[in-house]
């Protein structure tokens, strides 16, 4: 397969960039953060691209989605980047979409995605417990009771944890804190009893957030996908995650690197434009490189993931070119800036915020740097 | 079964039968390679055998037309072709500036007498060539150029120096910048010749380099004569032929194939625990950034060459590729010598097959520096892609 964008995927690029530029500018977000918002999001924004049907690019047509796969989810994603639109886009359409297209079954399918895809109901992934994400490290707890489970225990850094109405919670049914098997994976409505959400307020001003277990009841089905199983069966869905996360890096880099080329041909100093400094120069020409570069293996590992099969080197590949070229890219940006980089009034801080947070997301680039390795049997 | 299904198994049926066993291995170092000639000395039997049966069903320029000495394939079993030698580890049969320099450049801009008088030569691997470019006073200003060539009517006799000319000393013919015309611009007036380094008039000088080696040369040219029939293009229109050839070299350049991945070469050298993880764990660590950066760099190549083949025009990309694959090929070297420790520093002796890697790590560092520098790249990379002032 050609590693380029098809006729209906050029297309689909075009449509989101038109779309994200005229409807969710970088003054959106800001005034986001400054009015202090409850939900943290525009939520005409959001029923607008469910209609647009970016909500449902991972939900196959049965089940009322646009069936892009990771390629179109991945192109909207870059384009979300350049403008840093707020929207539960990522964890919902994204993440729990995929989770729930790789291990729950039809009936769980049937019921979710639909909801899903139109954009009516957000459902978000709940499985980091510390600052570093380490999947096999979980230790909430979820003990069989009667018919059904009970579920004790914390979760960080859960995307638009506030605003979602279910989450999808990786829970250690066996084994030890370590182990890659006795995870499994259960879905629990919000509202329960003992169910404890705390909006956490981040560099990025998106939505996240710690929940609190405590001796939350579910139903036998809200188990989804194989008991002790959870690993194995979401690890797929995690690395399209990765693969898309790291197309919305690569968006926030490249839209870095065209900001600061633009303000290079006005800025005046010492009586010329600073775009004729070739210090200056050098370091956009690299910059540039270093993004041509981590476009190819995002294109490469989204071609692969929608291929199928395993693409567990490939993702860790893209999510780790992503982290190490957008902290380039939004470093270099304030730098060739200068001084009204360092503004709050200027947006090219707004780019690092988000940068640093999507770079930590489902594994940092040492995380995957040494799954790559791992991957590569050294 | 498809055409390019049945091309595939006929091919790999032909490699596995004409392939020796010998050139499946990795080339270590420069003088493994066949690079033909007039002068060529065959390290061995092997090698020889596989240029001739490659030679002669056009496979050491697959995509050239037949009639030129090519194999008339198209892109995509030329990609078939490639990756079957790749799956048995063939090496390239012949390798030459033959092929990847002056042969795109005479495609596009020779007449049918020049294709047919020099290309299936390149082809069959007789005659080798050597690239007449930068002068003493013209390196990264190359079009500051001032070899001389004084119009004679039907030939012109050329007088100037050449300077880090590779392999001048060995090729037999010169594809070579002179100047025809002083009265313009700097890139105008610059004719694109080429002529036989056996011609009274021409001597070479190899030039030692820090890796011992002298793969460099200058190159003397004394009232040389040239026929005007050896003029490519437009006379004093030279520079956009010398442009076009550079966009292939530095294509060439920056793609260095696939060689035997670095994570291989540490494990054998050093082991791993009994997590499977490489012994040393901050050299796994600089090994795997480093392999992140030449694996995505890998793609960007298989994306330009679709990109390209999709009407997209690589132009000023070459230079990007070219710095990000040179700079790329550096950090292996240095990632090869701290993998083998004081062991890749041996430079005689039989252990070390004197000094392979100590004498190529030091020859990648002219990498960022022939065809054209990092830094001119990136300038080119500013201009032409980012659209900065001059």
């Amino acid at each position: 397969m050609a590693l380029v964008l098809n006729e209906e995927q050029q297309l689909l690029k075009e449509s989101a960039d038109g779309f994200f530029a005229e409807k969710a500018p970088i003054s959106q977000l800001r005034e986001l953060r400054d009015s202090r918002s409850e939900a943290g999001f525009s939520a005409e924004l959001w029923s607008e691209m469910a209609e647009m049907g970016f909500a449902g690019l991972l939900v196959d047509e049965e089940n009322g989605g646009t069936d892009f796969g990771v390629m179109g989810a991945g192109i909207v994603a870059e384009a979300m980047g350049k403008t840093l639109s707020a929207s539960p886009y990522l964890a919902s359409a994204v993440v729990s979409a995929a989770v729930l297209k790789g291990a729950a079954s039809d009936a769980q399918k049937a019921e979710l995605l639909p909801a899903i895809a139109a954009g009516e109901k957000i459902v978000t992934l709940a499985i980091d417990e510390s600052a570093h994400h380490r999947p096999e490290n979980t230790v909430l707890k979820a003990t069989a009771d009667g018919d059904g489970y009970v579920l004790s225990g914390m979760k960080t850094f859960v995307c638009d944890g506030h605003v979602a109405d279910a989450f999808l919670v990786v829970a250690r049914t066996s084994g030890e804190k370590g182990d890659t098997s006795g995870l499994s994976l259960f879905l629990v409505e919000k509202g329960g009893a003992g169910l404890i959400v705390d909006r956490t307020i981040m560099a990025d001003s998106r939505n996240w957030a710690k929940i609190t277990f405590e001796g939350v009841r579910v139903s036998g089905d809200a188990l989804v996908g194989p008991l002790d199983g959870a690993y194995d069966a979401i690890e797929p869905a995690l690395d399209q995650a990765r693969i898309i996360v790291a197309a919305e890096l690569l968006g926030i880099a490249q839209e870095c690197l065209d900001r600061t080329v633009e303000y290079l041909r006005e800025r005046k100093q010492f009586g010329v434009v600073i775009g004729t400094f070739q210090g200056l120069q050098h370091r956009a020409a690299h910059l540039f490189s270093e993004i041509e570069v981590t476009r190819s293996a995002v294109l490469k590992a989204m071609q692969m993931a929608d291929a199928g099969g395993d693409v567990r080197w490939f993702a860790s590949l893209a999510k780790a070119k992503a982290c190490k070229t957008a902290e380039l890219a939004t470093n270099e940006a304030i730098q060739m800036h200068g001084g009204i980089g360092m503004t709050d009034e200027f947006d090219i801080g707004f780019f690092i915020k988000r940068a640093r947070i999507l770079q930590s997301l489902f594994g940092d680039f040492n995380y995957h740097a040494d799954r790559f390795a791992s991957c590569s049997s050294y | 079964m498809t055409d390019l299904e049945a091309f595939r198994s006929e091919t790999r049926a032909w490699l596995e039968e004409n392939c020796p066993a010998s050139m499946r291995t990795p080339i270590r170092g420069d003088k493994e390679m066949c690079w033909g000639g007039r002068n060529f000395e065959f390290i061995s039997e092997d090698q020889k055998v596989w240029m001739e049966r490659m030679a002669e069903r056009g496979w050491t320029v697959p995509t050239w037309p037949k009639e030129y000495g090519g194999g008339g394939l198209d892109k995509e079993e030329a990609k078939i072709l490639a990756a079957e030698m790749r799956r048995i580890k063939a090496r390239s049969p012949l390798t030459s500036f033959g092929i990847w320099m002056l042969g795109p450049a005479l495609l596009k801009f020779g007449t049918h007498e020049q294709k047919l008088e020099h290309l299936p030569k390149i082809a069959r691997g007789e005659i080798r060539w050597c690239q007449g470019y930068s002068e003493p006073n013209a390196g990264s200003d190359l079009a500051s150029l001032a070899t001389k060539a004084e119009d004679k009517g039907d030939h012109w006799i050329v007088n100037g120096q050449k300077v880090w000319t590779s392999y001048a000393d060995q090729a037999d013919w010169i594809f070579c910048l002179v100047r025809t015309d002083n009265s313009g611009t700097k890139h105008h007036g610059i004719s694109f010749v080429l002529f036989d380094m056996e011609s009274e008039g021409v001597s070479t000088k190899p030039i030692k380099l820090i890796s011992g080696y002298s793969p460099f040369c200058e190159t003397f040219f004394d009232d040389v004569k040239v026929f005007k029939s050896n003029l490519v293009g437009e006379e004093n229109a030279g520079w956009s032929i010398a442009k076009y050839l550079l966009t292939h070299e530095r294509t060439g350049i920056s793609d260095m194939g696939m060689p035997t991945p670095l994570n291989m070469l540490a494990k054998d050298k050093l082991g791993t625990g009994d997590d499977g993880k490489l012994a040393e764990s901050m050299l796994r660590h600089q090994i795997a950034d480093h392999e992140i950066d030449a694996a995505a760099f890998v793609f960007t190549l298989e994306r330009a060459k679709d990109e390209a083949k999709a009407g997209g025009d690589m132009g000023a990309f070459s230079s990007m590729l070219k710095y990000y694959g040179t700079e790329i090929n550096k950090q292996r070297h240095e990632l090869i010598v701290k993998t083998n420790g004081s062991d890749g520093l041996e430079w005689e002796g039989q252990y070390s097959n004197d000094g392979d890697i100590a004498r190529s790590w030091l020859r990648t560092k002219a990498n960022s520096i022939e065809g054209g520098t990092s830094e001119i790249q990136l300038n080119i990379v500013s201009k032409r892609i980012l659209d900065l002032p001059a």
